[in-house]
């Protein structure tokens, strides 16, 4: 079987996804800062889609919630209680919900966009909106941090820490610089945009490789293969709303815990 | 689409990705921080201020009966101890009242035995009186029959018929007392 889709592959070929993928040709602006390709679109789309989900449900809030209002404070709930104030307490999270309510609807809405039909493919699978995202991040709790403990205690709180004796400081100091100031930012990025970069990889191979099995290659011993592919697919799909849901979370959770972090000077 | 062979870099944003992905985050963050937001918090405060109002207003609703309870518990105890100090009144005032008829009753019983007791006498007396001056006369008239004659002697003719008056009174005082 091996050898058949290996025959087919040399013949009219079967092209496994790669990095072109997520640079679809432009529409529009070709060439400047403001080009949009799909994947802007895409984006554009879920952007709407949240801002009229949350319109509709709040439009005329009630004291009793109703229909989308239920469904809206249910998720409003979750990100202010199992996150901002789980995290930060009670008072600071009345200050940093609005950034990281943002955080996490932004993130859920664009990694949806993965797994919803004629969209396809997750918003945050460029790298521009993880990079964005993680960068206010970053710039939010450093302002938390300063303006909790002033710029030179914030400082040297975060690098070099009490207890540490002064002649390790060559050391200490480069690897939390490090540590606090290049690989939180990068790893939000990087954690976010590739599980949503592999999870559009996964869904695309394995539909493909079912389109390529049913259609392209011609040979009936394929089909069940086909079959099996199309399952893989399925399971995927459910698994990639599992996956952007959590990473919204994990990206939300982990910003909270950094600016709890920062406005603490012991950790 | 890029030409095969042109790998570009994942990790190197293009601008016009940062540029879009910079809006859409002002777009949503804006959406959150001045619209969803303020209305869900709003939505929050005032539901917690209706739960803590209902429940303070539950409290006082709760002392207001207590209190009212107390007052008719207090009400009824008087109403109680009235009742008894009336009763005890009543009773008290009976018995007087029993008491008073009691030795009036006596009283008029003594005055009537007394007022019967007086009659009595005088009734006897007079009797006595009657039947002195009429066996007197009686004795007289008898004497002067047997004797024939009028006794010429007026002084011993009255100590004859005074002594034996007298004999009688003294026989029958004893028996009439």
């Amino acid at each position: 079987m091996l050898a058949a889709v290996l025959a087919a592959g040399d013949g009219e070929g079967f092209h496994a996804p790669g990095i072109e993928e997520f640079y679809p040709g432009a529409l529009l602006f070709e060439g400047t800062i403001f080009e949009i390709n799909r994947i802007m679109l895409v984006r554009f789309v879920m952007v709407a889609l949240l801002a009229l989900f949350f319109i509709l449900a709040l439009r005329r809030a009630k004291l009793v919630p109703r229909g989308l209002q239920n469904v809206a404070e249910y998720f409003l709930d979750f990100v202010r209680l199992h996150i901002a104030e789980e995290i930060l307490g009670k008072g600071a999270a009345r200050r940093f919900l609005p950034i990281l309510t943002t955080f996490f609807f932004m993130i859920t809405a664009l990694n949806l966009a993965g797994v919803i039909p004629l969209l396809n493919i997750a918003g945050t699978s460029l790298i521009g909106t993880p990079l964005v995202l993680a960068i206010v991040a970053w710039i939010v709790f450093n302002y938390a941090g300063i303006k909790a403990q002033g710029f030179g205690p914030y400082m040297k709180s975060n690098l070099l820490p009490s207890g540490v004796p002064l002649y390790m400081a060559p050391i200490i100091v480069p690897v939390e610089f490090v540590s606090t100031f290049i690989l939180r930012p990068f790893a939000l990025t990087v954690r976010l945009l590739a599980n949503m970069m592999a999870g559009h990889l996964i869904l695309v191979l394995f539909f493909s490789a079912t389109n390529f099995m049913f259609v392209e290659a011609g040979s009936a011993l394929l089909a069940p293969v086909g079959v099996l592919t199309l399952g893989a697919g399925f399971a995927f799909t459910l698994f990639e709303i599992l996956v952007a849901v959590l990473q919204a979370y994990i990206f939300t959770l982990l910003a909270a815990v950094y600016i709890d972090l920062a406005s603490h000077a012991e950790h | 689409m890029l030409a095969a062979g042109d790998n570009p870099n994942p990790l190197l944003p293009p601008g016009y990705d940062i540029f879009w992905s910079a809006v859409c985050f002002v777009l949503v963050g804006l959406l959150f921080w001045k619209f969803v937001l303020p209305i869900f918090q709003r939505v929050l405060d005032e539901r917690t201020d209706k739960i803590e109002g209902g429940i303070a207003r539950a409290e006082k609703a709760q002392q207001e009966a207590k209190e009212t309870l107390e007052q008719y518990q207090a009400q009824l105890a008087e109403a109680r101890a009235e009742a008894a100090r009336i009763r005890d009144d009543a009773r008290a005032e009976g018995d007087q009242i029993i008491e008073e008829m009691r030795a009036r009753a006596q009283e008029e019983s003594a005055r009537i035995v007394a007022q019967g007791q007086a009659q009595l006498d005088a009734q006897r007396a007079q009797i006595v009186a009657e039947l002195r001056a009429d066996l007197g006369r009686m004795s007289i008239d008898l004497a002067s029959r047997v004797i024939g004659e009028s006794l010429e002697d007026e002084a011993r003719r009255r100590g004859t018929v005074d002594r034996f008056l007298d004999e009688l009174d003294s026989v029958s005082a004893p028996a009439s007392k």
